[in-house]
């Protein structure tokens, strides 16, 4: 049955009792959205809340098991993203949708019917020109995307769906690989683009951007509608607590504690990246007992090469790293597990967890070479059993049992099995990459619980963060990155987020 | 008399290239689009067989180059079936693509050993084949050589410079990202994994039918492995391809022609030499860093499955 749209000359979208179900979830449950022409609508909810699904329906990506899509009143079925775009629907990934080995005007073309045979750019580059004019988007059209940052890749992506013609544009998470002043940025050229009458979504879960950019917002929680409101008749708490479905607390309590001794010593340390570019360049800082050091900066900028390098992991070009004293430069992987560093990494599926492995015998990936889980050449399974089941109960862990596989646990269960088997062993060092990314916010709550507690315990930790508040909430000394270097250090009950956005674009420390 | 010696040697580098262009240009072409098809061998040596029975029984050597191309597209598509729409493992398919090709052409063959067919002879171009040197260096060939200065540029042009060749260089390096811009992937990786099946083909039928006339068992004796090695030391180039094969036929004119002169190296040595060339190509040109400077296709090997990352 298609019932006809009740439609209105100013909804530009309406998404009608949409569903989508993926093997054992479902994603999207009878979701109806409405977007309104020339606003800026937030969607907002936790991870897995099913915002990116539906969007990835509304931009032709997923065909919907149920439901019903108008735009500007008339019925669409997307069988491809190609059909979205022809209907004026364009989306900006969250991971970007743009081939580095070509040249921007290359992939703003890419998949389009002009020209037909031979690649003659001159119009194209015109047209891209004139776009990045209208809208501040500032770009070279020559450029290869592998030399842009990652602010003007965003600016590509946004000039590719306006080539195509975009009236309505979906942006997933569009701030998270931005600093504060890009943002400033990307909201103007948003609120112009809305002025001109094309309607904005925007994907999000940081609820300070939503009452800054949004005209109205919808909440999801779980594959389904909480509410659709103006943004003048919320406040942040109610927001939060439509998105969670509880009262939610935003600060988290740390007691003041003095630092003790020195844990970790970084000396002029210099190290190159994958391409063989540098990437650390002489980078120097201390980490003590009892204290959160937090790395802030936009991704890219040496934070990746940065806890490689402590973990063993990156050969250091020069410099030294010294841990309570003891020269660690040249030491491998294994020596300084030894030493009782702890690592959370950035990736916990391909380097935090070995998937097809049991929770078990991911948990004695630290301990299986000594007594008393090994004896001799042997494994003392019973022992692992009890190892792991207190393990699980200790840190919470929501599993079937100690034999599952750790592919088959959420994001944040398998974020609380690592840090079970990091902290297990009593860490003085704990190096953690992103530990909150992409949890939800009870897990988050527990990883930074967690942290805290080290601290408290002795543990001198270094946070790798880019998420600003995580490491301005956490943090005892905030350090900024920025191109491999250190742009300066501020005390976290004294950081400015206005000081600390033009440290992470590249503006030293006064 | 050195100047004859060097005419020679460069002729003969320039036509025993020629089948090697042919299948290093269409492995190009797959793997641009990300498909590494390890059948060459299997699919030049079906081609050169094919193409010889189907020019033997018509006396006609242009319906043995068509048979030719069709055989070696017809086999890779076995490939692309099993890498594209299976998934299957790219290596382990390549493999058995060149495995089965061998065993194919030897029971076609086997009627046909020592057959006396029709072949393409060598033209020589009005005008410039009387040039001073390069007349006979670049200008007294047959027709399928000929053809390879065509299809260099030709290439070269239509993978950097036309829409089409756009949209085989993005499903090679990112297939996610290009077909969210509506471009079809699995259509493309089809398409030119037949491509390079049919240029695999021609190359065996310039084999059997110019190069060397006639059909012996194994008798592209591991082109169809320099071309692959070709295209990781072309760096995906069709004219630094090109440069690479006159280099591989330059080391087989060495190997007819310095005995001739009267100076012995053992022929086994010569007969290595490619090879030991092609491991010194490979380790030098496959270390990540290089990879990445002189870009493989990032999605080289790796097949495309919608919604995973």
């Amino acid at each position: 049955m298609t019932a006809s749209s009740p439609h209105q000359p100013d909804i530009a979208v309406e998404m009608r009792n949409i569903v989508k179900r993926f093997p054992g979830v479902v994603a999207n449950d009878h979701v109806t959205f409405i977007a309104k022409s020339g606003e800026i609508h937030a969607l907002l909810g936790e991870n897995g809340a099913g915002k990116s699904t539906l969007m990835n329906v509304l931009s032709g990506l997923y065909a919907p098991d149920e439901g019903e899509i108008w735009i500007y009143g008339r019925h669409v079925v997307f069988r491809s993203p190609s059909d979205a775009i022809a209907a004026g629907v364009g989306m900006v990934h969250q991971h970007f949708r743009l081939v580095p080995t070509l040249t921007v005007v290359e992939n703003v073309i890419l998949g389009l019917d002009e020209p037909r045979f031979h690649l003659n750019l001159t119009q194209a580059r015109a047209k891209i020109l004139e776009l990045s004019q209208q809208y501040g988007l500032k770009v070279d059209p020559d450029a290869y995307i592998w030399q842009l940052s990652v602010g003007e890749q965003q600016r590509v992506e946004i000039i590719k769906a306006l080539y195509r013609g975009a009236r309505i544009l979906i942006l997933d998470e569009p701030t998270a690989v931005l600093t504060p002043q890009e943002t400033v940025v990307l909201f103007k050229t948003l609120r112009s683009m809305a002025q001109e009458g094309h309607t904005i979504i925007f994907i999000s879960h940081k609820l300070d951007e939503v009452m800054s950019i949004a005209d109205r917002v919808t909440v999801l929680r779980q594959g389904k509608v909480v509410a659709t409101v103006n943004i003048e008749e919320v406040t942040k708490e109610k927001l939060a607590e439509m998105m969670v479905g509880r009262p939610v607390i935003f600060r988290i309590e740390k007691p003041r504690l003095q630092p003790g001794q020195e844990v970790l010593r970084v000396e002029d340390v210099h190290a190159r990246n994958d391409k063989g570019l540098p990437a650390l360049r002489g980078i120097s800082f201390v980490v003590r007992s009892h204290e959160i050091v937090g790395i802030a900066g936009v991704s890219g900028n040496g934070q990746t090469e940065l806890a490689e390098v402590l973990y063993g992991l990156r050969p250091v070009e020069k410099g030294h790293i010294y841990l309570y004293g003891k020269d660690i430069t040249q030491a491998s992987t294994r020596e300084i597990i030894r030493e009782g560093v702890a690592h959370i990494p950035e990736d916990r599926h391909k380097e935090g967890s070995l998937a097809d492995m049991s929770l078990s015998e991911n948990l004695i990936l630290k301990h299986y070479r000594r007594p008393p889980v090994a004896q001799g050449p042997l494994i003392r399974w019973a022992y692992v059993r009890e190892f792991a089941r207190k393990l699980i109960q200790r840190f919470q862990i929501m599993a079937p049992g100690i034999h599952t596989k750790a592919r088959l646990l959420s994001g944040g269960n398998l974020q609380k099995l690592i840090l079970a088997r990091e902290l297990s062993s009593e860490p003085g060092l704990i190096i953690a990459m992103h530990p909150t990314q992409g949890l939800d916010v009870g897990a988050t709550e527990a990883v930074r619980k967690q942290l805290i507690a080290e601290r408290g315990k002795g543990a001198g930790v270094l946070l790798i963060s880019e998420d600003l508040d995580e490491v301005m909430q956490l943090s005892d000394r905030i350090l900024v990155i920025y191109e491999g270097e250190i742009m300066g250090e501020v005390p976290a009950d004294r950081a400015d987020r206005n000081q600390i956005g033009l440290m992470m674009a590249g503006q030293r420390q006064s | 008399m050195e100047t004859a010696f060097l005419i020679t040697i460069l002729a003969t580098a320039i036509r025993a290239g020629a089948p090697v262009i042919y299948a290093a240009v269409g492995e190009i072409f797959a793997e641009r689009a990300g498909i590494l098809n390890l059948g060459v061998e299997g699919m030049m040596l079906v081609g050169a067989v094919s193409g010889f029975i189907a020019a033997v029984q018509t006396g006609n050597p242009w319906v043995g180059v068509l048979v030719a191309m069709l055989a070696g597209g017809l086999l890779s598509l076995i490939h692309a079936f099993l890498t594209i729409t299976l998934h299957a493992d790219q290596v382990v398919s390549g493999l058995a693509l060149t495995i089965f090709g061998i065993g194919l052409s030897s029971f076609l063959g086997q009627n046909y050993v020592g057959v006396h067919g029709p072949q393409f002879e060598a033209i020589h171009i009005p005008g410039l084949s009387d040039l001073p040197f390069l007349g006979p260096v670049l200008f007294q060939h047959d027709i399928l050589v000929y053809l390879t200065f065509i299809l260099i540029p030709a290439s070269a042009y239509f993978i950097h410079k036309t829409r089409p060749g756009l949209h085989l260089r993005a499903v090679g390096e990112d297939p996610a990202t290009a077909d969210v811009m509506g471009v079809n992937v699995a259509r493309i990786r089809y398409i030119y994994t037949f491509v390079g099946g049919v240029l695999a083909g021609l190359g065996g039928a310039s084999l059997s039918l110019a190069y060397t006339p006639g059909w012996t068992e194994g008798m592209s004796g591991g082109r169809g492995w320099i071309a692959i090695a070709l295209v990781i030391f072309a760096f995906w180039e069709p004219w630094r391809a090109m440069l690479g094969a006159y280099l591989f036929g330059g080391v087989q004119a060495l190997q007819f022609n310095l005995q001739t002169i009267g100076i012995t190296i053992p022929t086994y040595f010569l007969n290595m030499l490619p090879y030991l060339f092609t491991i010194l190509v490979v380790v030098f040109a496959t270390g990540e860093r290089m990879r990445r400077h002189l870009g493989a296709p990032a999605a080289l090997g790796l097949p495309y499955i919608r919604g995973e990352r």
